[in-house]
């Protein structure tokens, strides 16, 4: 087995049609919890990671560093989790299901390097 | 922990009703992007460590935190709410003034405040529903437009025009008003038109017409708990709309189709609804005055009592619609009399009471008036002219339940 990051990115729009009234947003909650309830009794899920604020600095070589990461970025990062399985294609199966998926965002799935000689 | 199914949508209500009352209705987006906030907050949050124990709370108090940080930074930028005076200008005061507005009597009160001002006599009733429904039961606009089978664009334009008279009157309306008794009665007449909206509505999505109703005993249940509008009339109300809701899961079949009142599988009737609204009908009677409320929650009281559709009461059914139409005539009133008229005389007497009622302009778009005579000239025999009238009730059909309902009656007349 091993261990895959989800980095989950959305996009404005698909952030406010996922969560524009009450009920589409306790909708979208239950998926997720039953999305994360099923990887979690199958033993997928490794870590159940963090959520990130939508808005920090970005820093690059000039020393210039912006408020971002892009005000008129299509896609944010809105969190990560690791997950555990056979190989990438199981992992981007298990991502298929993502609520965020199916949503309009999308999920990247990248292998944890393994650090050997 | 399960959720409730509808959590977010109530607690929306709540949560937005107590934060008018701190920053003020002219705040009222303000408002409602905070227990939006909330919102998006509980589902970064949850999804990581789960449902917490008191869900309820816990958004309360996600909400009551960024209101304090939205005071701290905009105290000066903004006005809040007149009501709060000076409390808002100190770190003292303004926590204390953030919990006196999510105490329950507080969120009570807010609530029938809110539902009061969303009556304002300037504004049309498909307006008022249309304000009740999105900001005291968290409806968005896609949703009461799909509920009421307006386009979204029109229902946008209402909330819109009604959120600006609200935030026009500075404040919301003041249950010591002497205006009080005057807006309850607008209030009550609202909860009514939202809760026929759900029972008969054109609606074809059944499950939304339930939540429609549901919302509605919910909030006439608000102003049950608040003694000055707890009144024989407000509980005649409460009375109809259980007894109306009892009947809601026999209404249609397992395969989705309408069945009448006569072909309903009565062991569906849900027993605790009967009995809450038959305690209401009996509470409602304490005062000497008999309004429309008072006289429908009879009549569905007649239907409900009946073991079987032949020991109707039709006598006394007939008898009650003759009042009602003396205290609050209308066409589909009218109709409704002309049915019971025929189960009391039989089709020549109902038809002729249908074929009396004047003001037809009013039925001229509804199904169940042709519908009505399509039935009663099957009972005569008359099968041409059943088959004509339910062919007009065809074209009238607002939703394939009630398309496949007449389509079954005109097989009927073959």
């Amino acid at each position: 087995m091993s261990d895959f990051v989800f980095l989950f990115r959305s996009t404005p729009e698909g952030q406010r049609a996922a969560m524009g009234t009450p009920e589409a947003a306790q909708k979208s909650l239950q998926t997720w919890l039953a999305w994360i309830r099923e990887l979690e009794g199958k033993g997928h899920l490794k870590n159940p990671g963090q959520p990130l604020e939508p808005t920090g600095k970005v820093v690059r070589k000039d020393k210039m560093i912006t408020d971002g990461p892009y005000a008129e970025a299509k896609d944010l990062v809105l969190g990560f989790m690791i997950v555990t399985a056979r190989d990438i294609d199981e992992a981007s199966t298990l991502a298929e299901d993502c609520p965020l998926v199916k949503g309009g965002g999308n999920v990247e799935v990248r292998p944890v390097r393994v650090l050997n000689y | 922990m399960d959720l409730d199914e509808h959590l977010f949508r109530r607690e929306s209500g709540r949560l937005v009703a107590a934060l008018t009352r701190i920053f003020g209705v002219h705040n009222l987006t303000l408002a409602e992007d905070v227990a939006q906030d909330a919102f998006c907050r509980a589902l970064e949050v949850w999804k990581v460590q789960g449902t917490p124990d008191n869900p309820a709370a816990w958004l309360m108090t996600v909400a009551k935190r960024r209101a304090l940080d939205l005071i701290r930074r905009d105290r000066t930028a903004r006005t809040f709410a007149p009501e709060m005076g000076r409390l808002l200008d100190s770190e003292w005061t303004s926590a204390a003034a953030i919990d006196e507005a999510f105490a329950a009597h507080t969120i009570r009160d807010e609530q029938l405040r809110m539902m009061c001002s969303c009556c304002h006599p300037r504004l049309p009733e498909e307006v008022q529903i249309a304000l009740i429904l999105n900001i005291l039961c968290g409806f968005g606009a896609h949703e009461i437009a799909n509920a009421f089978l307006v386009n979204r664009a029109a229902i946008e334009k209402r909330i819109t025009r009604g959120k600006k008279v609200l935030a026009g009157a500075r404040r919301l309306f003041d249950l010591t008003d002497a205006e009080f008794t005057v807006r309850l009665s607008a209030t009550r007449h609202a909860l009514y038109l939202l809760f026929n909206e759900g029972y008969h509505g054109a609606s074809a999505d059944a499950a939304v017409r339930a939540d429609m109703c549901a919302e509605a005993i919910r909030l006439i249940a608000l102003l049950r708990d608040y003694p000055p509008a707890a009144t024989p009339e407000t509980d005649a109300l409460a009375a109809l709309m259980c007894l109306h809701a009892a009947r809601l899961p026999a209404r249609v079949d397992d395969a989705g189709d309408l069945q009448q009142l006569f072909e309903q599988d009565r062991a569906r009737w849900d027993l605790s609804l009967v009995a809450q609204g038959l305690a209401l009908l009996e509470r409602s009677a304490a005062g000497s005055e008999v309004t429309a409320y008072h006289v429908e929650a009879a009549i569905a009281s007649a239907h409900i009592s009946a073991p079987t559709p032949e020991e109707t009461d039709w006598r006394l059914i007939v008898s009650l619609y003759d009042r009602l139409i003396a205290i609050a005539p209308s066409p589909v009133v009218a109709l409704n009399r002309a049915i019971a008229i025929a189960q009391r005389d039989g089709p020549d007497c109902g038809i002729e009471a249908l074929l009396a009622i004047g003001d037809t302009d009013r039925l001229a778009r509804y199904p169940f008036y042709p519908a009505a005579l399509g039935e009663l000239e099957l009972r005569r025999g008359n099968y041409d002219a059943a088959r004509n009238h339910f062919a007009a009730a065809l074209a009238l059909a607002r939703n394939p339940p009630e398309r496949r309902f007449i389509e079954k009656r005109l097989d009927a007349c073959a």
